[in-house]
């Protein structure tokens, strides 16, 4: 019996996701009674991974693209030469893809967009949200193996230092006619889904040529842009950016909306965040009301200020 | 080709989410109901698939009586036949499952699905379908052109988009992109004549096939009020954030 979690990494560089699934995963091991190991693709280096409790590292080499379906079938196979009763991912949008193929073949049941650790083990009851976070749901896995998908920014970051011992696991794995043929990514920048701040902006801004200061806010803050959906249907920003019922969920500890009105889709693509600022015209907005910290003023002149004060700001804690 | 569009008949958007029998069950009262957004994207696709490469499209839900007008919906838009899976969709396992048996069946080149249903986000249908398939699968799909047995998929990534080549048949997580909102369809007054007259085939499930289930339902703790700040005063605000809120 043990917990496997997998963790991803980007260019050599476990994904603070994954070290959050790791953090998860630990609190599962420790609750069980049992060890954590992980599964990683081509990582070179676990002592970060041993930082958040996995002892055991299983690493496969032989796959040098990202494939659902064959690292479906790798962390399947690690799952199952460890005799791992839970398996952990995170809420990226590789492990969103892998979760289900993995689901099938190890025939277990999986709860995703989990944000707290089992209520109990026995039934094993965990908490996700549903209705695009407008509600929780608590749900019963009954399978003898369970998946479970962590939620970005919900369970946090925790410190359980151990060493991890990285094995070599080099198991025949299945061949796929699918092929990535290119990748169109902007490796400088936050995304949404590992951003702990997000800057977002609609229809407020009036026009694509304005958002130079929201891009600037951003770069201060070190967070991720986002759009609200009218300014993605316009074409002002990509579809990418869209949060919202329809776009993207956003999960971070900070939500910065500037100019939007806080229509029910959007607001229950970003309940999850943890704080919320608004800063609108209009004090009617009803983002205001789903807010924490609300500036009724107008974005062309408040956010300039903004980002001046917050350039001496971090000048000063930093 | 023949194309399967996957419809989960879900809440609208704006639905306000409560819940019965001690928060064990959704309250359906005054709930309207829609296709689920992300299957209508599929949806708008098939018809574009229908017109300009003769695939013949049918449209499928699990779930009871109450969900036919949804799949009439889908006739009245363009879709040539329907199916519905007489049985509560208790889990997307039990979804996947009672699909992938339809689908079978009906020996289907390509099966798209929404990445996700806007009620229970579990985000696992297709990927499940796909596995009990053994079928080809691209999730969070923002673009697909098909040409023979190839397919052309574009995924949204963390941070991007990749752009992926792989076979059918194949089973497609859709969402925004794959055609634009503009691009919806409403039905018109023909298409809805028209629907009245397509078969709606019931089918009973096989198996019972749930894995999950859902225990109980909880609303999110009511927060407290908006604490304002004068827009000339982004000090405060900075103050706040950083000693109260503690977020940067």
């Amino acid at each position: 019996m043990s917990v496997l979690v997998y963790t991803e990494s980007d260019q050599g560089k476990f994904k603070k996701a994954a070290l959050e699934a790791a953090s998860y995963g630990k609190a599962v091991a420790e609750a069980m009674g049992t060890n954590l190991v992980a599964l990683t693709f081509n990582a070179s280096e676990s002592s970060e991974l041993g930082t958040y409790g996995v002892e055991k590292v299983l690493n496969i080499n032989s796959v040098n693209a990202f494939n659902a379906k064959i690292y479906a079938d790798g962390i399947k196979q690690a799952a199952e030469k460890e005799g791992a009763t839970v398996v952990i991912l995170s809420a990226s949008a590789d492990s969103r893809y892998i979760a289900p193929l993995l689901a099938v073949g190890l025939k277990a049941g999986y709860a995703s967009n989990v944000v707290a650790a089992p209520s109990s083990l026995s039934p094993f009851v965990v908490k996700r949200t549903a209705f695009t976070n407008k509600a929780f749901c608590n749900t019963e896995i009954s399978t003898a193996v369970k998946i479970i998908g962590v939620s970005n920014n919900s369970f946090g970051l925790a410190e359980n230092p151990t060493t991890a011992q990285l094995e070599d696991f080099s198991p025949d794995l299945i061949t796929s006619a699918t092929t990535v043929t290119s990748i169109d990514k902007a490796n400088d920048k936050v995304t949404i889904a590992d951003a702990e701040v997000v800057v977002s902006a609609g229809r407020g801004l009036k026009g694509p040529e304005n958002w130079g200061m929201v891009e600037e806010l951003a770069d201060v803050l070190g967070a991720a842009t986002a759009c609200s959906k009218p300014v993605s249907d316009l074409g002002w920003r990509p579809h990418s950016e869209h949060v919202g019922q329809t776009g993207k969920p956003v999960a971070t500890n900070l939500y910065i909306a500037i100019g939007i009105s806080g229509a029910i889709q959007h607001l229950a693509g970003i309940n999850s965040s943890k704080i919320k600022v608004v800063i609108n015209t209009d004090p009617e907005a009803p983002f205001f009301k789903a807010a924490d910290y609300g500036i009724v003023g107008d974005a062309f002149e408040v956010v300039p200020k903004l980002i001046e004060k917050l350039k001496v700001f971090k000048a000063q804690n930093s | 080709m023949k194309l399967l569009v996957c419809i989960s008949h879900v809440p609208d958007t704006t639905s306000k989410i409560n819940f019965t029998e001690g928060d064990t069950k959704f309250d359906t009262n005054g709930v309207q109901y829609v296709i689920n957004p992300n299957d209508e994207f599929g949806l708008t696709r098939a018809m574009w698939f229908k017109e300009k490469q003769n695939a013949t499209v049918d449209v499928i839900s699990v779930g009871g009586a109450e969900t036919e007008p949804t799949l009439r919906k889908a006739l009245a838009i363009g879709a040539d036949a329907a199916i519905r899976v007489n049985a509560e969709a208790i889990d997307g396992h039990t979804v996947a499952t009672y699909l992938a048996a339809a689908a079978k069946e009906g020996e289907y080149d390509l099966i798209i699905a929404g990445r996700e249903s806007i009620d229970y986000n579990g985000g696992m249908v297709p990927g499940m379908l796909a596995a009990m398939l053994d079928a080809s699968f691209v999730t969070n799909c923002i673009s697909l052109e098909i040409d023979g047995t190839n397919a052309t998929a574009v995924r949204e990534i963390d941070g991007g988009k990749e752009t992926i080549s792989t076979v059918l048949p194949l089973v497609i997580g859709g969402q925004k992109g794959l055609v634009e909102e503009s691009d919806l369809r409403i039905p018109n007054m023909r298409g809805i004549m028209m629907a009245r007259k397509k078969p709606l085939t019931v089918v009973e499930p096989a198996t019972e096939a749930s894995e999950t289930h859902s225990v109980s339902f909880e609303k999110p703790a009511p927060r407290g009020a908006v604490k304002l700040v004068e827009a000339d005063n982004i000090d405060e605000l900075i103050n706040l954030l950083h000693n109260e809120a503690k977020v940067i």
